[in-house]
């Protein structure tokens, strides 16, 4: 084979992958800012496919921290916000980048540590108490510290427990500035104590030393809202694909497809859009 | 150790099994990451040949900025682009944020100052065996750069797989730009990014084995390549 060919043999192949659309790319389709949590759990593999089969729009799914997600769709980067904390989320509206927030469904935090629990607090039912504990006792806890929805939740779980963790930061608390699985790995490696959805820790598979210790606290409970990103805003927004979408989480199929997944037998997450 | 030959067993069964989404990542990184080489060496190259024969007041500086510039950092370089390609942004009307064209826009600025700068050198070096020679045959600057691409094509193949080897390998800036969407905008690094962090370390391993191999066929294809040109030179 000459130089020639081989040559001409790389630029067809080049050309040819050049020209090869993404499989999957359809034509009509929405952008949808959401979390880690959602999208790492398998939620959204698992209920997407039905919304598309029924409406024949396509869902893009860029799954980043909730503060990241809503910084998103403030830049009228995404068509639907769909996150969990809902203090940021009614700002958001009220700012006047989404048109309503509504509720979809909800899980709740728990807190996971090492099964030695060096800080003694398996089986409490206050978060805030375990929080003290852990920090009484000087043991590791990984943060999110990624102003995610988990990580706004954690900081409140802290200040309820009248500690600033931000003064022990490098110390015994360890900030990974990274997504909830990550985080994850990092508590499973330190032998750290973690707040996590109770999504994402069923569904995670590096667990290795790590075990749920804390859950129940009403102050665990974790919201999930969908917000239309405001087309008076940013006109681009896919304004009715994307209200098909937050119509079809909210109706019966929407919320039946939510209940309805599982893993390991385990619900994650209980549809309550009709609350 | 388990973990590793579990990756290894995942590895082999995922090429094996031809696994359709591991197929759709695999062709769009090498669509991705070819493409914005080809365009980089399209640019590059000029540029090489251009700052090798020229001499003007600043070159050494712009020599060492081009240098510094290879070592930028690729999450800078997908912050900068989203900045750019957010729909707030100065191009955000192209609607190009979240899709394969961005990413292509990083790959192509992260690895365009290698092959500017590599480039560059390797024509220098040429420039000074010929440069008497093309000089006595009254060849222009344009003209003489050409001929010193086409002759020293061999070396700059290797700068060129230099500026591949980059594309394929970061995962910062195709991980902002492109979104990591499911069937659109995942590559091989951001899919290694994403089985990580849900805790699945010896598929995430397995996929960074598969990109591996990939790597070493690309490049041991342009081995072959070089070989065959320099039996057919005589060389």
């Amino acid at each position: 084979m000459t130089v020639r060919n081989l040559i001409g043999l790389v630029a067809v192949a080049l050309a040819i992958t050049a020209a090869t659309p993404a499989a999957g790319a359809a034509d009509r389709y929405i952008t949808l800012a959401s979390t880690t949590s959602t999208d790492n759990s398998g939620l959204f593999d698992a209920i997407l496919p039905r919304f598309e089969a029924a409406t024949g729009i396509a869902v893009r799914v860029v799954a980043v921290g909730t503060g990241q997600a809503l910084r998103l769709a403030e830049r009228g980067d995404a068509d639907v916000l769909f996150v969990h904390h809902r203090p940021s989320e009614e700002a958001f509206v009220a700012a006047g980048y989404g048109v309503e927030r509504f509720d979809i469904m909800y899980n709740d935090f728990v807190i996971v540590g090492p099964t030695a629990d060096p800080a003694g607090i398996v089986g409490l039912g206050d978060a805030a108490a375990a929080l003290r504990r852990i920090a009484a006792a000087g043991a590791l806890f990984a943060s999110r510290g990624d102003d995610s929805g988990t990580h706004k939740k954690e900081r409140s779980l802290w200040q309820a427990a009248g500690i600033d963790p931000a003064a022990h930061s490098g110390a015994w608390y360890r900030e990974t500035g990274s997504g909830m699985g990550a985080t994850l790995n990092t508590a499973a490696a330190l032998d750290a104590y973690a707040l996590t959805d109770r999504g994402t820790w069923i569904s995670f598979n590096n667990k290795a030393g790590l075990a749920l210790q804390v859950e129940g606290d009403p102050r665990l409970f974790n919201q999930y809202g969908v917000i239309l990103v405001n087309p008076a805003r940013h006109p681009h927004v896919k304004a009715a694909d994307g209200q098909a979408l937050i119509d079809w989480l909210r109706s019966a199929a929407g919320q039946a497809a939510i209940g309805e997944f599982r893993i390991a037998g385990e619900r994650l997450f209980t549809p309550n859009a009709a609350d | 150790m388990h973990d590793l030959s579990e990756a290894l067993g995942t590895a082999a069964w995922l090429i094996l099994s031809l696994d359709r989404d591991l197929i759709e990542i695999v062709s769009l990184s090498l669509r991705v990451s070819l493409t914005a080489v080809a365009v980089a060496a399209l640019i590059g190259l000029p540029i090489a040949g251009a700052l090798a024969l020229s001499r003007f007041f600043g070159r050494t500086v712009v020599l060492s900025g081009l240098n510094a510039l290879m070592g930028l950092p690729p999450v800078v370089v997908g912050l900068f682009l989203y900045l750019m390609f957010s729909r707030s942004g100065p191009l955000g009307a192209l609607g190009l944020l979240f899709t394969p064209t961005a990413m292509i826009a990083a790959q192509v600025l992260l690895i365009v100052p290698i092959i500017a700068a590599l480039g560059r050198q390797v024509i220098e070096d040429l420039w000074a065996d010929l440069g008497e020679q093309l000089r006595s045959f009254g060849a222009r600057r344009r003209q003489a750069i050409g001929t010193l691409l086409w002759e020293g094509r061999l070396a700059l193949l290797t700068v060129v797989l230099a500026g591949f080897g980059r594309a394929s390998a970061e995962v910062g800036a195709v991980m902002i730009v492109g979104g990591n969407i499911d069937h659109v905008t995942r590559v091989m690094t951001t899919a290694i990014a994403l089985e990580t962090s849900k805790g699945n370390l010896s598929l995430a391993m397995g996929l960074g084995l598969v990109l591996m191999t990939l790597s070493l066929i690309v490049n041991g294809g342009a081995f072959v390549l070089q070989n065959a040109a320099r039996r057919r030179s005589g060389g």
